[in-house]
């Protein structure tokens, strides 16, 4: 079974062709990064016209790339939830225009389960049950997940998503946007024991998460009390950022690492899946490969391409809820 | 918590997020439809933890369900005895960009909305707002600025004033 699906949840808009859930046969990303960049971060409107601007031709290319047309497709699936909602309704309006016009079933993704799903593309078998942490921009959620549509929460963030943290912190060091990547990088000089931040753990037996005060930790840090933000960030040499960098993401990795595989140890879960757009930087990667490997737990960790927003995941999970009969109307609404 | 006060203005000092979090939910249980809350304050000032103890105070959700609306930009809770709007202007750029989220509708509308980083987007605002300003003053030390834009915001901050013996 073909699935053609759409994502356009926030700047990057996709559309991927998979065959029964896993054979990816086609994935398009048209990346908003740079029309971004001199803002500091995604603008919403902008993100909106420029989905409109791209989604025929990343479609058509989706098709083409997978030597299908719309005839060939069976379903088609758009993500309706959730993400900046003008963006989220360039994607969904047009899964709906081709399902209507080619009179195909539509099936509404949610952008979360979807990233959970990444993990599985490529896969054999199902993984499922598992523990799964997405972990992105928008999102830091702690699952249990007992099939690719059934995923109970057990924890999150009670403030700031891990990778909002990461471009705050990178915008308060005076790194470029995208704040992962720059911090990604700039880590990698840097000694992640130069500054103990405190982790916040939350208690003993809490499985959320809170990167706020971790923020705040950080601005004190950098600025000292009371002195000038700006004159103190100028005064920073390469290497305390690389230091600040390198400490503040170790301490977040301790806690998604640590929560993680706590969750995965209370439930008797033998994987793990990491998902989102954080699952790509490359310290949090090293340290759940080894954490994983010391507790006897399988990781699922999907490619880099498939961490970051794409169409694959949504198509790919859309064939369950195809197969379970699981279609929506085509007055689907689009939620934030 | 220490407050001081003239005519319009009210300052209030706060020495941990949970009196932050305290004066957020008096805020809650005193305002009425349509009121809006300006919030203007630098990373980690506690605009997210008064927009918590807000939700908290109107019963539209607990402070462990509010989190950051910067990515999402509009968060709706709407649990309580009115909705509550939580909004961030941190990545907005200009009026399209508040269009698109549709804070026209939602700010003075039917419930109480807080809109963080305020000064980002001052065309935002309705001309009636409770202006809110945060600064840090020490590692848990905060000042809340209290300063009214019209007879709603008056109105909601002389509901805040007065601290009755045993909290509120």
């Amino acid at each position: 079974m073909l699935i053609l699906g759409i994502e356009t949840s926030c700047d990057e808009t996709c559309a991927a062709v998979v065959e029964d859930g896993r054979r990816v046969l086609s994935d398009v990303v048209a990346t908003q990064t740079e029309v971004h960049r001199k803002y500091g971060g995604v603008v919403p409107e902008i993100a909106s016209r420029a989905h409109l601007e791209a989604l025929v031709p990343v479609v058509a290319e989706a098709l083409d790339q997978a030597r299908v047309r719309m005839d060939g497709v069976q379903a088609v699936a758009a993500v309706h939830r959730p993400g900046l909602i003008g963006s989220l309704l360039v994607g969904l309006t047009a899964a709906k225009t081709l399902a209507w016009l080619h009179d195909r079933p539509l099936i509404g993704i949610n952008h979360v389960e979807a990233h959970i799903y990444a993990a599985c593309l490529l896969r054999e078998a199902l993984p499922f049950p598992c523990v799964s942490l997405v972990v992105s921009g928008g999102h830091t959620s702690l699952y249990h997940s007992a099939g690719p549509r059934r995923h109970e929460l057990i924890g999150a963030t009670t403030d700031d998503a891990a990778g909002e943290a990461f471009d705050k912190v990178a915008m308060l060091l005076g790194l470029p946007y995208p704040g992962g990547p720059s911090i990604d990088l700039a880590a990698e000089r840097g000694n992640p024991h130069a500054v103990e931040f405190t982790r916040p753990w939350l208690g003993a037996g809490s499985l959320d998460f809170s990167f706020s005060g971790l923020k705040t930790a950080v601005l004190y840090h950098v600025r000292g009390q009371g002195a000038d933000a700006r004159r103190r960030r100028q005064a920073l040499t390469d290497r305390q950022i690389a230091d600040v960098a390198a400490s503040f993401q170790e301490c977040v990795v301790d806690v998604l690492a640590g929560k993680t595989l706590r969750a995965a140890e209370e439930r008797g879960a033998e994987r793990i899946i990491v998902g989102g757009g954080v699952a790509a930087n490359r310290r949090l990667r090293e340290r759940f490969l080894r954490e994983a490997a010391r507790a006897g737990l399988e990781l699922l960790l999907p490619p880099m391409r498939f961490c970051t927003d794409n169409a694959a995941m949504v198509a790919g999970l859309a064939y369950h809820y195809a197969q379970a009969g699981e279609f929506a109307p085509l007055d689907l609404e689009a939620r934030a | 918590m220490r407050s001081s006060g003239h005519a319009s203005t009210w300052t209030a000092e706060t020495h941990s997020p949970e009196e932050t979090l305290d004066l957020g939910r008096r805020i809650g249980r005193a305002a009425r439809p349509g009121d809006v809350l300006a919030l203007v304050g630098d990373l980690g000032s506690g605009k997210t933890v008064l927009a918590k103890g807000a939700a908290e105070g109107l019963g539209a959700a607990s402070a462990r369900e509010v989190t950051s609306p910067t990515f999402v930009l509009c968060r709706e809770h709407l649990g309580g005895r009115m909705p509550f709007y939580h909004l961030d202007a941190y990545r907005l750029r200009g009026a399209a960009d508040l269009e698109a989220i549709g804070a026209a509708e939602i700010l003075g509308g039917d419930g109480l909305s807080a809109l963080e980083w305020a000064d980002r987007a001052p065309q935002a605002l309705p001309p009636d707002h409770l202006e809110v300003r945060l600064e840090i003053i020490g590692p848990s030390d905060r000042r809340l600025t209290f300063t009214p834009r019209g007879r709603g915001a008056a109105r909601l901050l002389a509901g805040l004033t007065p601290v009755a013996p045993g909290g509120c």
